[in-house]
């Protein structure tokens, strides 16, 4: 399979956005040149023939794990609410919102 | 819709599910409650908190997937990440490669056969209410956030690109409505939302053309607001690319009071959600015997009741296409239980659709709730002659007002009381004896004379008061002339 | 003791609270204390033995918790600015299961940040000294936990282990320190960092100890639907049954990479375990060099998506801004630290469209490729052997600066992770530089029984070590 070409500036500015992390210039270039060396290492990974072999995205093989549908008690609102940043009217308050949902 | 274009439109329905909890946790699927009081760790997504599915919630989906023709797959859960206030986790769990409903279909009343391509299940978002002079995101100064919609199971219907005109898109929103309704899976409330429809509207010369570039409409509160904005849709596509422009991927959000579409901020690319399987969920596969279980207990779908009926008006000698729509519109008002029990008891399928399509009809809401057997003794009264049509509209309609009642009682009351045989046939001769020219010009028979019974009924009709059996007339002339 | 009413809860809590009160300033084993609510457990214990009742397992055993799990009303911080102060409004499962089996919770301990690193530096609140040398790292990320039951500030604690968490830390504090079967212990409450790589267990100061701890948390959870559902193996009863007619394949791999002093120790503890009656052989299992890539593709992706909820807007820090998108950013910046930062944008690239078959996935290909080499070890053993850490505790900022450095401390914790199998460190003697030194044991899935009885039969026969100074609080075994 094709290997992913270096890990450059771009992108992890291009990531860093998507995370939303701001990163100064000076860290834009540290994280780039220890994330590449990184993947680097892990290039043994990327380049090896598995065709053959199915992921494993659990290590315990179970499946069909089901609740009832029966309601259950949930946490107290006001403990909630006194740990949360910025409240109004019992709802969690954020700053002015931009765009709609992707 | 402009010559030598041709729409196309594909329809993905958010449909919320009637569970008592959420899809992941054990908070109650409520609408309306003070905000943030069904919350959990789970659904606010705390540090810490696991989702466990709700077998519900599954055997409902399961009962859509049938319902819509589906095949029942073993599924998975994926992750897709984007950040939201809305989005507790900043991540929604949902269905992405391997859903649990593919491949179904839904026939439309028209004829028309609408593809499925998928429905899967996900869980729903918090509500964000926007503080500033419009209430809309635009313009607010903050915004406020309420996570006790948050976690609501959903299924996503997605239809193939199918539809291509307004007309079946609001067909096949209509029908879908009835099927999610009739599967118990939910109430369909799109005014409420919790049936949201999303439209993907494109446009192309022929039918041999690859597809045009779609955009999205949301924001649609009704069925008609849904047949509005893709027509408009479609002509402004139209519009662009005839003028040599094109279409700009985008999704836009109709403006119900302004008629139009409106774009929302544009997207150049689509969005990287990053899916991958939900690591603290596993695979469901459901077992042959669930889902035969699942499909055994689901009603009766809208289709089938509507061929119940047309095969009773075939029985009966035939359906019009008058009669059709009235099929249609007894089965959308869930009065065709009715209609079923009243022929079954020996009414003419023709009267027992009428009277349910025009008079029941006007009050669903109290036929729905008639005992049947009130209803059936009254339409028997009237098939045998002993009511006439008027007569029996008029219990009919005291019916409905007094939430039932026994309509031979409710008759009499009326001073309804059928004419005994002798006095129809005194009232009869009288009529015939003082009009002998034309009565000799009816027994002389051939089209002419017959028109004349027609005549004399009115005399009848006029002299009883209306009381008089039309039917019951003709069959008194019909005896004299022959005697 | 307790439960024997020999000893008072009150008076034992008060022991080790005057340890931690004399010794933690130079360790900072702890993030926060809860003497306060220890006292009031362990009154509360006191009374039920007084009554005759049955107060539990643990009954009056202090218990130190790494500061990822939740406690009700009690600040859960992650050792991160974006939880500092955070109180959970809930218990996490397995403190909950502490609390009725009577323990007392003595307070939260330090941790690598969000449990990413192998030393306890990449904490926000300064890093864990280890208790024998306090120049050097405890290890991580679990470090506050296992210096804690190093330095003899609480008989046990419970602690996290994602790619060696629990194990490195135990090995480098001279402790006993057991992941285990993944779905065992329930993640409910567990801050999560890698859900598929993520189990609790426990750290003591005893094979039989950390048996008993285990014994109390596991077992199935419907809070958890990666929560087995079938039988967890009850341990404490079977771990002296001895290792006659048991197979310990020694794994050569994780012997390649370990200093000579530290192979040294392994070869010994083979030895012993010879002598004790088992059949012990060489065994290779090749796939498990490919873990440490395998690992650092997976745990960051996973990462990446359980921490996106750090985005101040329902707890946590919150830094101001125009608009929710500038106050996310704003927050995550402020709040992370390098090191979570770094794994988040790794994690974030390994999954992102054009890449994710790439890595990813390709890296879920080679967990399959290490169960199936794992197998075919089991198929002739019934436990492998082999070291913990490849070195002693290394000095403190000595491998700061390069992350891939730091991230090697892991290439034999780490496959088991990969493969959800039980792993345990129990200390084996000294390096040549008098740090303690642990051998490691792994079983299959679900063989807890059997690797502790081997871990058992290798502490018997495992070389003295001189406990840190200052000297412990007189603890006597827990599990009498």
């Amino acid at each position: 399979m094709t290997e992913p070409g270096r890990l450059t500036r771009d992108d992890v500015a291009h990531v860093a956005s998507l995370a939303r992390l701001h990163l100064s210039d000076e860290e834009l270039d540290l994280f780039t040149g220890q994330l590449a060396e990184v993947l680097d290492h892990a290039s043994d990974v990327a380049s090896l023939d598995l065709a053959g072999v199915a992921p494993t995205a659990h290590a315990m093989a179970v499946v069909n794990v089901l609740r009832p549908d029966e309601v259950r008690p949930g946490v107290d609102r006001e403990e909630v609410l006194t740990q949360a940043p910025s409240v109004e009217d019992h709802r969690f308050r954020v700053p002015r919102i931009l765009g709609e949902a992707p | 819709m402009k010559p030598g274009w041709e729409m196309v439109v594909g329809l993905e329905v958010h449909c919320e599910l009637k569970t008592d909890t959420k899809l992941f946790c054990g908070c109650p699927n409520m609408f309306g409650d003070e905000p943030n009081t069904n919350v959990c760790p789970v659904c606010l997504g705390l540090p810490g908190s696991l989702p466990v599915l709700n077998q519900k919630a599954v055997e409902m989906a399961m009962a859509i997937g049938t319902a819509l023709n589906c095949e029942i797959r073993p599924s998975t859960f994926h992750r897709k990440n984007y950040f939201y206030p809305d989005q507790a986790k900043d991540y929604q769990i949902s269905q992405y490669d391997e859903p649990i409903n593919a491949n179904g279909h839904l026939d439309l009343p028209d004829g028309s056969r609408v593809g499925i391509e998928r429905a899967h299940m996900e869980e729903d978002t918090g509500k964000t209410t926007h503080a500033g002079t419009s209430g809309r995101i635009h313009g607010a100064d903050y915004s406020l956030v309420d996570y006790n919609r948050s976690g609501v199971p959903l299924v996503e219907i997605v239809s193939a690109p199918g539809m291509r005109s307004s007309a079946q898109a609001r067909a096949y929103a209509t029908e879908l409505r009835a099927v999610l309704v009739a599967s118990g899976a939910s109430d369909g409330k799109m005014e409420e939302g919790s049936m949201r429809v999303d439209a993907n509207v494109s446009v192309r010369r022929s039918a041999g053309d690859p597809f045009g570039t779609r955009c999205e409409i949301k924001n649609l509160n009704s069925v008609r607001s849904l047949g509005r904005s893709i027509d408009y849709e479609a002509d402004r596509q139209i519009a662009l690319l005839e003028s040599g422009e094109a279409v700009v991927q985008q999704t836009r959000h109709w403006d119900e009071d302004a008629g139009r579409t409106v774009a929302l901020r544009s997207k150049e690319e689509a969005y990287d959600y990053r899916y991958f399987l939900e690591p603290d969920l596993v695979p469901l596969v459901p077992d042959a015997e669930w889902v035969e279980a699942v499909a055994a207990t689901l009603g009766m779908m809208p289709a089938t009741r509507r061929a119940r009926l047309i095969d009773l008006l075939i029985d009966g000698g035939g359906a019009s296409e008058a009669q059709v729509d009235q099929v249609a519109t007894v089965v959308d008002l869930g009065l065709d239980d009715l209609v079923v029990a009243a022929v079954a008891a020996g009414v003419g399928s023709g009267l027992a659709l009428a009277r349910t399509a025009n008079e029941a009809a006007t009050d669903a809401d109290a036929a729905r709730r008639l005992d049947p057997g009130s209803y059936v003794a009254l339409l028997t009264m009237e098939g045998a002659g002993t009511l006439t049509a008027t007569q029996a509209k008029a219990v009919l309609a005291d019916l409905l007002a007094d939430g039932g009642g026994d309509p031979v009682t409710m008759a009499k009351a009326r001073g309804f009381e059928a004419m005994s045989e002798d006095s129809l046939a005194s009232t009869v001769a009288e009529v015939v004896v003082t009009h002998p020219d034309e009565w000799e010009r009816y027994c002389e028979g051939g089209e002419k004379g017959d028109k004349l019974a027609g005549f004399f009924t009115g005399l009848v009709m006029k002299a009883t008061r209306g009381q008089a059996n039309g039917k019951a007339v003709a069959v008194e002339l019909e005896r004299l002339r022959g005697s | 003791m307790v439960r024997a009413g020999e000893w008072s809860a009150v008076d034992v809590l008060e022991q080790h609270l005057a340890a931690i009160e004399a010794g933690d300033e130079a360790i900072h084993a702890f993030n926060l204390v809860t003497a306060d609510e220890a006292r009031a457990q362990a009154r509360a214990v006191d009374r039920k033995v007084a009554d005759g009742g049955d107060p539990g397992l643990l009954a009056g055993v202090p218990v130190a918790l790494k500061d990822n799990l939740c406690t009700r009303g009690v600040p859960t911080t992650c050792s991160s600015r974006i939880l500092e102060g955070w109180k959970p409004p809930y218990d996490a499962t397995v403190v909950t299961r502490l609390a009725e089996a009577g323990a007392l919770l003595v307070g939260k301990t330090n941790m690598d940040e969000f449990a990413m690193g192998s030393s306890t530096e990449t904490s926000a609140f300064g890093p864990t000294r280890n208790p024998h040398d306090t120049g050097r790292v405890p290890g991580g990320s679990s470090g506050g936990s296992a210096a804690a039951v190093a330095a003899g500030f609480a008989p046990l604690a419970l602690g996290s282990d994602t790619g060696g968490s629990i194990r490195q830390p135990a090995a480098l504090c001279g402790v006993v320190g057991m992941k285990p079967t993944y779905g065992t212990v329930s993640r409910y409450g567990l801050v999560a960092f890698a859900s598929s790589l993520d189990q609790i267990g426990p750290f003591a100061t005893s094979v039989a100890d950390a048996a008993l701890l285990f014994d109390v948390i596991g077992g199935h959870d419907p809070l958890d639907s990666t929560s087995l559902n079938r039988p967890t193996p009850r341990v404490l009863s079977v771990i002296d049954d001895g290792v006659d007619g048991l197979t310990v394949g020694v794994l050569t791999e994780f012997l390649d990479g370990a200093a000579p002093d530290v192979a040294d120790r392994v070869h010994q503890a083979a030895e012993a375990l010879a002598a004790a009656g088992a059949r012990v052989e060489e065994v290779s299992v090749p796939e498990v060099t490919l873990g440490l890539s395998a690992y650092y593709l997976i745990a960051p992706g996973e990462a990446s998506s359980n921490l996106a909820r750090y985005d101040g807007v329902r707890y946590g820090l919150r830094i101001d801004a125009e608009d929710t998108v500038a106050m996310n950013t704003a927050t995550r910046s402020a709040g992370f630290g390098d090191e979570v930062k770094r794994r988040i944008m790794l994690g974030t690239y390994v999954l992102s469209a054009g890449y994710v078959d790439a890595y990813y996935n390709q890296a879920l290909r080679v967990r399959t490729k290490i169960i199936d080499g794992f197998a075919a070890a089991y198929r002739h053993c019934d436990v492998l052997l082999g070291p913990t850490a490849p070195t002693t505790a290394f000095a403190l900022g000595a491998k700061t600066g390069d992350p891939l450095t730091m991230y090697l401390s892991d290439v034999c914790t780490i496959p088991s992770n990969l493969a959800g199998h039980p792993a345990i460190s129990i200390p084996f003697g000294a390096g040549d530089d008098g740090l303690p030194v642990g051998v490691q044991l792994l079983g299959p899935a679900l063989s807890e029984g059997t690797v502790l009885k081997v871990a058992a039969a290798v502490e018997a026969a495992a070389p003295p070590l001189a406990p840190p100074a200052p000297a412990r609080a007189p603890a006597e075994g827990v599990a009498t």
